[in-house]
């Protein structure tokens, strides 16, 4: 057993980004753990994306091709990747950890009796065995896990956590890993992606994002914060709660459910930091976070921090911001 | 229709967190602990189904005694009954051994549909569902935001990455991870607080279930989190602290 197995994900013959990203952290143990990294790339009709990642630092990529791997389905994706690591072993399986990856890798971790390390943050070779960091309480704490036994370990790598910009080149051979698949074997059918309506506000294009969370703790609140961004002159958002709520639209949601954003200014008021918000906006130039619980996560990625009731803060800010307006 | 729901109790949301001595977890003692919210959302789509045709929601619940609170409380927003796994040493397991457990727990049962949150906001892995479909051979689906019955099977919305969505058609029985928010919760009614008692709530060990496949994942240590940037901390009164941030987002940030 030997070798690093990273599966990127494709969807019609387009990147998941965070592919890179689970390749880069794949690179990245392959030299610490001197252990030759393969890349995986499940779908149908995709030799050109395999070639793609053979451009990569990588020792050999396998294009796993099938026809009903064409639409994704758990059953599928599990049992042809099933074969191809019974196959070829490696000692460690990377993802990215994408929607997909969290439908379907738990289940094939299982299939070889282990649990999937999900969302992970920072992996290390130490003495022979990789040790995975993952966070817990929602980012309050992170852990070290060290598996046990011969493996393969299962691990996910969270959004952001790899730098996949400053990937080394390389030229790998491709092999086409042809799985075999039945049709009666996929029990669930997939209909098309649909969205529910064209999103009006591109969140991706402000300078300057005013966040709200919980904290606000009512809709009838949320005016104290639209103040505070028509006074900066910025766009107003929202961490997933709020606009669960419906106290603002899902469209003005920023995080891994909503939109990424990097504004020179991202504004964090009421926000906890929990991660699925902080993959959204850590990307940010400029940081600031209101918050009365001087320990949540959202203080970990702040630039300049306020620890307080935002019922007074933010009111006297806008009285700040008019005032250094002229 | 059959609904087991899996429930798992953590420490409230806004709870202060210090680990404890063994390094790998953190002090229980003085925490208060409340139902995983993501949890919360699965059992009301669960109750909202068996309004709509009727049947049985069970609540399904591993951790130590002090989770027969949070089992209560599902039980007086309605579920018809529930099995507590007693142990105390969850911290010994991981996602495969939790599991296990849970599916030898409901071994007889014949669900229609298992039910889980998204992921628990302890540990945060995300899978409990999914693995617990692949232990006892039943489709599944996560992150879904809809439920529909259509006899033999149902079809489901599922929530895709930026805003994007599916349907998908599953066979029934099936393992669904249902998505936090999709619904208001209700609240426990002062009638079914007082039903709650009378409900049956069925204790079994881990001994009795047989022992879980060891586990191969485990917290080695756990700290906090090393900050990833030094953030600058101003203070005084909400006055004093609008005009120093005004000032760094003027002359040093330049965006007024």
């Amino acid at each position: 057993m030997s070798g690093i197995l990273v599966v990127m994900e494709q969807q019609g013959g387009q990147w998941h980004r965070m592919s890179w990203e689970a390749l880069a952290a794949g690179i990245e143990l392959g030299k610490q753990s001197g252990q030759p990294v393969l890349a995986a790339v499940p779908g149908s009709e995709i030799a050109a994306l395999a070639n793609e990642a053979a451009t990569k630092a990588v020792a050999k990529v396998h294009a796993v091709e099938h026809p009903l791997l064409k639409d994704y389905t758990p059953d599928g994706f599990t049992a042809a990747l099933e074969q191809l690591i019974r196959q070829h072993a490696p000692t460690v399986v990377l993802f990215p950890h994408t929607y997909q990856v969290r439908d379907y890798a738990p289940k094939l971790a299982t299939r070889f009796g282990q649990s999937l390390l999900s969302d992970v943050i920072h992996i290390r070779a130490d003495g022979g065995t990789p040790v995975f960091v993952r966070q817990l309480f929602q980012g309050k704490l992170n852990a070290d896990f060290r598996p046990s036994g011969n493996g393969p370990f299962f691990a996910s790598v969270q959004a952001g956590a790899f730098r996949a910009d400053s990937l080394e080149a390389g030229s790998a051979q491709v092999e086409t890993f042809t799985p075999q698949l039945d049709a009666a074997q996929i029990r669930t059918k997939p209909q098309a992606p649909f969205r529910e309506a064209a999103r009006a506000v591109d969140l991706t294009a402000a300078e300057i994002i005013v966040s709200v969370g919980r904290g606000i703790k009512d809709k009838e609140n949320i005016h104290i914060v639209e103040a505070l961004a028509k006074a900066l002159n910025g766009e107003l958002a929202a961490s997933r709660p709020i606009c669960d709520n419906g106290w603002l639209p899902m469209e003005r949601q920023v995080g891994s459910s909503g939109q990424t954003v990097s504004p020179k200014v991202y504004m964090a008021i009421g926000i906890s930091g929990a991660i699925q918000h902080l993959v959204g906006m850590k990307g940010s130039k400029i940081i600031v976070a209101i918050n009365k619980d001087a320990n949540a996560p959202i203080f970990e990625v702040a630039d300049y921090g306020i620890v307080g009731d935002l019922f007074e803060i933010v009111p006297a800010l806008v009285e700040e911001v008019k005032k250094a307006k002229g | 229709m059959k609904i087991i729901v899996a429930i798992k109790q953590v420490p409230v949301r806004d709870s202060q967190l210090r680990i404890d001595a063994s390094g790998r977890w953190i002090q229980e003692e003085d925490l208060s602990f409340e139902i995983n919210e993501p949890d919360a959302y699965a059992l009301e789509e669960a109750l909202q189904l068996k309004e709509k045709h009727g049947g049985e929601v069970v609540a399904l619940c591993l951790g130590p005694a002090r989770a027969t609170q949070t089992i209560r409380e599902a039980l007086a927003k309605g579920a018809d009954r529930a099995i507590h796994i007693e142990e105390e040493n969850t911290g010994a397991l991981d996602t495969f051994g939790v599991a296990s457990l849970l599916s030898s727990a409901i071994q007889g049962e014949k669900p229609d549909l298992i039910l889980t949150g998204l992921q628990s906001d302890d540990l945060g892995y995300g899978q409990t569902g999914v693995v617990m479909a692949e232990i006892l051979g039943l489709p599944h689906s996560t992150i879904i935001m809809q439920v529909e019955k259509e006899n033999e099977s149902i079809r489901v919305k599922r929530e895709l990455e930026n805003g994007w969505f599916q349907h998908i058609d599953i066979p029934l029985p099936a393992v669904l991870a249902i998505q936090s928010g999709i619904s208001k919760l209700r609240y426990a009614t002062l009638m079914g607080i007082k039903k709650a008692k009378l409900k049956e709530m069925k204790k079994v060990t881990v001994g009795e279930l047989g022992a879980p496949p060891p586990a191969t994942v485990l917290i080695e240590r756990a700290y906090a989190p090393q900050k990833s940037k030094r953030t600058q901390i101003l203070e005084g009164d909400a006055k004093a602290v609008a005009a120093k941030l005004v000032e760094k987002l003027k002359f040093e940030v330049r965006v007024i």
